[in-house]
């Protein structure tokens, strides 16, 4: 199964989430952000980082990438996509997912381990989860705070949409201690936190984030 | 008199002009000898300007005066330090690890297994006073672009911080300024931070000191060198284009020499564009990875003049440069300006003709831009044309190496004489061991760094197995041998203000020890040696001895010195800062599986102490909470301490932990071993092992002493190593429970940990 992980200029966490790839048991596929050319991947990963440098607002140039047009196609036609922290941004400046990552609340970057509950284990990405688990990954941000209008929130609750919940407090300030959210379809997952930096306990806080790219692969070898 | 025949007059004023003033070219210096110069104004001396004279045999053109000025400079030439320094030569210990020394931008050394890792701190220590934001932000750029000129992907940095007293108004405004630039600059360029220290004094105020380290890795075959040679390659810039920034003493030229009409001007710190030097390590890596470039020097202090100069004089000096092809942020600037500015995120390679396409197109591709401005040339000399016109003309040596050496004058302090012992309040009772230690735990120096810390990304990579508050940050090298580095920064100023030969072998143990204590050998060593005025006989004199100290313990210990950086003129008045050498060791270790954390694991394991506690407070936390200095910093065992990492080394497999005991004492260590994965200890202080009884048992802060513990099962064979090392061990108590007990003073978990984590955030937050 071939995963792909996108380089945008900037791009950070791209080694990070290839590896995690590898050590889910998957080929794992570099992308460049200027070709439109998705090389026949079964599913992607928008990696985190500073891509252009967070400049004019986090994702808002990369979405224009030539690569996120055909992205953003396949997205709608159920293609799996998961961004993480500055890939998540992407996404929503995308509008593949709603609403909107602000400026941490206390105006700091946060590299923290973090305790997070997994609500949604539907989604693609998420499937190998048990629901309610608690779960321990890092979150390395300085724009994680996860906003979007009360109707959207509304939605996004009632359809349970919330992919990862914040445990033992809010560390930025997002409404409903949002961590991560889903699409309607459940195969595009936006997530602040960094699964691809808790694959195994040597360099992590845990090995909990491999559940996330060994979910995708499990759903992609059962099709 | 030299002419330029091959322009009309009124053409060369059109295009001759800056600012309304002429061009001083070659030919104009020559033919106007008695120009006056402001030489003084930029810092020279007049034994250094009629040098300058002798050796181009007329005067300086404003743009040669320039670089010189800038390349004789203190920060550039080492021209205090440079007779001192010269003892890591002549004291070099045997070390067939070493495969590029002082002299590059960064030493090199043989890890194993064909992986060669270069590592080497800066200071940026004046500019981060005037700004703290952006003087810490490009102090990470500079030294990650040193470490990336060697060859090497960067892999981590650190960052050993100097302040003035926590609570000073002052502090609050450089402290989260210098962490939001390192944070701000170090996290977008992806770099795990994963060590560093922060130390608070009073004179640091007005002088903090910024120093960054950077570690890189590479292959033995991918090192790359500054040097130009082979007639007719060609001289390519890269990175940002080039602006007004970071022009220090030529806007005093510029103003002197040029119309004032032009606005005043220029902040003398850089500003710095992460994101492009992020593109640029990308771009130079894949450059690199496919042999381009002959040399490559980064673009730092001095700037183009620099570069020019190192990478001529490095090669075979021969050099021309066509100024006006430097692509230019501000089209306003002036010649010299050019040669002088400190852009950020700029690099100089040497490239074959027939690789300009290949080099072109990766540029390309990472969207920097690359401009070919010059080649290398027959000769012997460094040529700058701007418009046609010869503006710079000299031997490229006598810029980048030849600059004034002096034998600064010498003389111990005064203030050595008045120094006397520390006198310290004993504890005794259970209310006043608790008290005492709540008290050292939250003390700025001791007490917890996460607010600082948790601002820095630690994971990114995915490398980092050990990072702050560990003893030392360990980075995985290899995925499938699992080789890694082990990187430790350390220094005890008031031990060096007390006895700065000492206080440098002291330094380098620590460092040495906090490596061992994870588990890995230790290797290097590189330096950043923070003074006052070169000019004070008695700072030259702390100089000259750590100097030597740092030397005599290298060769003793076969420590190879891979480089180091000097900082003087760290001073404020009459007073100068405590003399700061920042020692940083680099590590081996051959299974990062293995490594050592420093918390206390599980209940029900035994804690034993490694090493003798003398009765001295000297230097001593706890002496300097009760506003005592002391006068005599310990002497250092080498023999034992070389003996105590042997011991570590071999005996790992018996650590469940292991905590360096330095700062604060045993008693800061008990408290960190507790705290960090919340496992209680109880302790009971056996009187017999510690002659200044509990007091210095618990605060005294001398060297060469580990906190470990050990399950039960391994204690036989442990004490076996320990004999055979001749390293003393003694139980000091077992682990478990939900509280930190010392000889009877309970103090709960959750009390133990207010203290020491909240006093940053209610400083600085």
């Amino acid at each position: 199964m071939r995963v792909g992980v996108v380089t945008f200029p900037g791009s950070l966490d791209d080694s990070s989430a290839l590896r995690a790839i590898r050590l889910a048991g998957g080929s794992a596929v570099p992308l460049f952000h200027s070709s439109d050319d998705l090389q026949e991947v079964d599913a992607v990963v928008l990696p985190g980082g500073f891509s252009y440098g967070d400049y004019l607002r986090c994702g808002a140039i990369s979405r224009f990438a030539p690569i996120m047009r055909s992205i953003i196609v396949a997205a709608e036609h159920g293609f799996p996509v998961l961004g993480i922290c500055n890939g998540f941004q992407i996404l929503c400046e995308s509008h593949l997912l709603p609403g909107a990552l602000t400026r941490n609340e206390g105006l700091h970057f946060i590299c923290r381990d973090q305790a997070v509950i997994v609500e949604n284990v539907k989604t693609l990405w998420t499937r190998g989860y048990n629901q309610g688990d608690r779960i321990v990954i890092p979150i390395k941000n300085g724009e994680g705070s996860y906003q979007a209008n009360p109707e959207t929130l509304r939605e996004l609750e009632s359809e349970g949409r919330i992919v990862l919940r914040y445990a033992d407090g809010n560390p930025n300030g997002s409404q409903n201690n949002i961590a991560g959210i889903s699409n309607k379809r459940g195969n595009v997952v936006g997530v602040m936190p960094h699964p691809e930096q808790a694959i195994e306990t040597l360099t992590g806080p845990s090995s909990d984030g491999l559940i996330f790219f060994s979910s995708i692969l499990q759903e992609l070898v059962g099709r | 008199m030299a002419q330029e025949p091959s322009l009309p007059v009124t053409r060369v004023k059109a295009v001759n002009s800056v600012g309304g003033k002429t061009l001083d070219t070659v030919a104009t210096a020559t033919a106007e000898p008695d120009t006056p110069q402001p030489w003084r104004e930029l810092g020279l001396k007049e034994d250094e300007y009629l040098r300058i004279k002798e050796i181009l045999g007329r005067r300086p053109t404003s743009s040669e005066l320039a670089m010189y000025s800038v390349m004789w400079s203190e920060h550039c030439s080492y021209k205090s330090s440079k007779v001192h320094l010269k003892q890591f030569g002549e004291k070099a210990p045997h070390s067939d690890a070493l495969l590029v020394g002082i002299g590059e931008n960064a030493g090199v050394v043989d890890i194993g297994q064909g992986y060669a890792v270069t590592f080497k701190i800066e200071s940026h220590n004046h500019p981060s006073f005037v700004e703290p934001y952006q003087g810490a932000a490009t102090g990470v750029g500079g030294i990650v672009r040193d470490i990336l000129t060697m060859g090497a992907r960067p892999i981590a940095i650190m960052d050993p911080l100097r302040f003035g007293l926590a609570d000073a108004p002052d502090t609050k405004r450089v402290l989260p300024g210098v962490v939001a630039g390192i944070g701000g600059y170090g996290n977008c360029l992806g770099l795990p931070n994963i060590g560093g220290e922060i130390v608070f004094d009073e004179t640091y105020a007005g002088n903090p000191l910024v120093n960054a380290l950077c570690v890189g890795v590479m292959r033995h075959e991918d090192i790359k060198l500054a040097t130009a040679h082979g007639t007719g390659n060609l001289v390519v810039l890269f990175g940002a284009k080039t602006g007004g920034d970071g022009i220090g003493g030529v806007s005093v030229l510029a103003s002197e020499t040029f119309a004032s009409g032009k606005a005043t001007k220029r902040p003398a710190v850089q500003v710095g564009d992460p994101f492009a030097e992020k593109v640029l390590i990308e771009c130079s890596l894949e450059i690199f990875a496919e042999d381009l470039v002959i040399g490559i020097q980064d673009l730092g202090g001095a700037g183009l003049s620099c570069a020019t100069s190192e990478l001529a004089s490095a090669g075979s000096g021969g050099m021309s440069i066509t100024l006006e092809k430097v692509p230019l942020r501000d089209p306003s600037l002036t010649p010299e300006e050019i040669l002088m500015s400190e852009s950020q995120e700029r690099m100089c390679a040497i490239i074959e003709p027939a690789k300009l396409g290949r080099f072109m197109a990766i540029c390309k591709k990472w969207e920097v831009t690359a401009t070919v401005i010059g080649e290398v040339t027959d000769g012997d000399r460094l040529q700058i044309t701007h418009n046609g016109h010869v503006i710079v003309d000299v031997p490229p040596r006598t810029v980048a190496h030849d600059g004034p050496v002096y034998q600064r004058p010498i003389a111990e302090p005064d203030y050595l004489a008045t120094l006397s012992a520390a006198v310290v309040p004993q504890v005794e009772s259970a209310e006043e061991i608790a008290a005492a230690i709540l008290t050292l735990v939250a003390a700025p120096n001791i007490a917890d760094k996460s607010w600082v810390t948790d601002q820095y990304d630690r994971y990114v990579q995915g490398n980092s197995v050990l990072a702050q508050p560990e003893d030392s940050g360990m980075i995985r090298i290899d995925e499938e041998s699992h080789l890694g580095v082990a990187i430790s920064t350390d220094a005890n100023a008031r031990w060096s203000y007390l006895d700065p030969y000492n206080g440098a072998k002291l330094a380098l143990l620590e460092s040495c020890r906090n490596i061992a204590t994870t588990g890995a050998k230790p290797l290097a060593v590189t330096n950043c040696l923070n003074f006052g005025s070169p000019e004070n006989p008695g700072v030259m004199w702390q100089f000259a001895e750590t100097v030597r100290g740092l030397a005599d313990i290298c060769l003793e210990m076969a420590l190879p010195v891979t480089g180091g950086n000097v900082s003087f003129y760290n001073q404020t008045g009459a007073v100068a800062i405590l003399p700061t050498p920042i020692i940083g060791v680099l590590g081996v270790i051959e299974d990062v599986r293995t490594r050592t954390k420093m918390g206390f694991p599980r209940p029900e394991l035994e804690i034993f102490q490694l090493g003798n506690t003398d009765d001295n407070f000297s230097g001593s936390e706890y002496a300097y909470l009760h506003g005592q200095l002391g006068n005599q910093a310990p002497t250092p065992d080498v023999p034992a301490e070389m003996r105590l990492i042997a011991l570590l080394l071999e005996a790992q497999g018996c650590f469940e932990s292991a905590h360096d005991i330095s700062n604060g004492g045993l008693a800061a260590a008990l408290a960190e071993s507790v705290l960090r994965n919340n496992i209680g200890a109880t302790i009971e202080l056996p009187a017999q092992y510690i002659p200044g009884g509990v007091t210095a048992g618990l605060f005294a802060e001398t060297p060469g002493r580990i906190l470990i513990s050990v399950d039960p099962a391994d204690v036989e064979q442990l004490n076996a190593l320990c004999v055979a090392h001749d390293v003393p061990m003694h139980r000091i108590g077992s682990t478990g429970g939900d509280a930190l007990i010392v000889n009877g003073a309970i103090i709960d978990i959750p009390t133990l940990r207010d203290a020491h984590t909240k006093t940053f955030a209610g400083l600085f937050a």
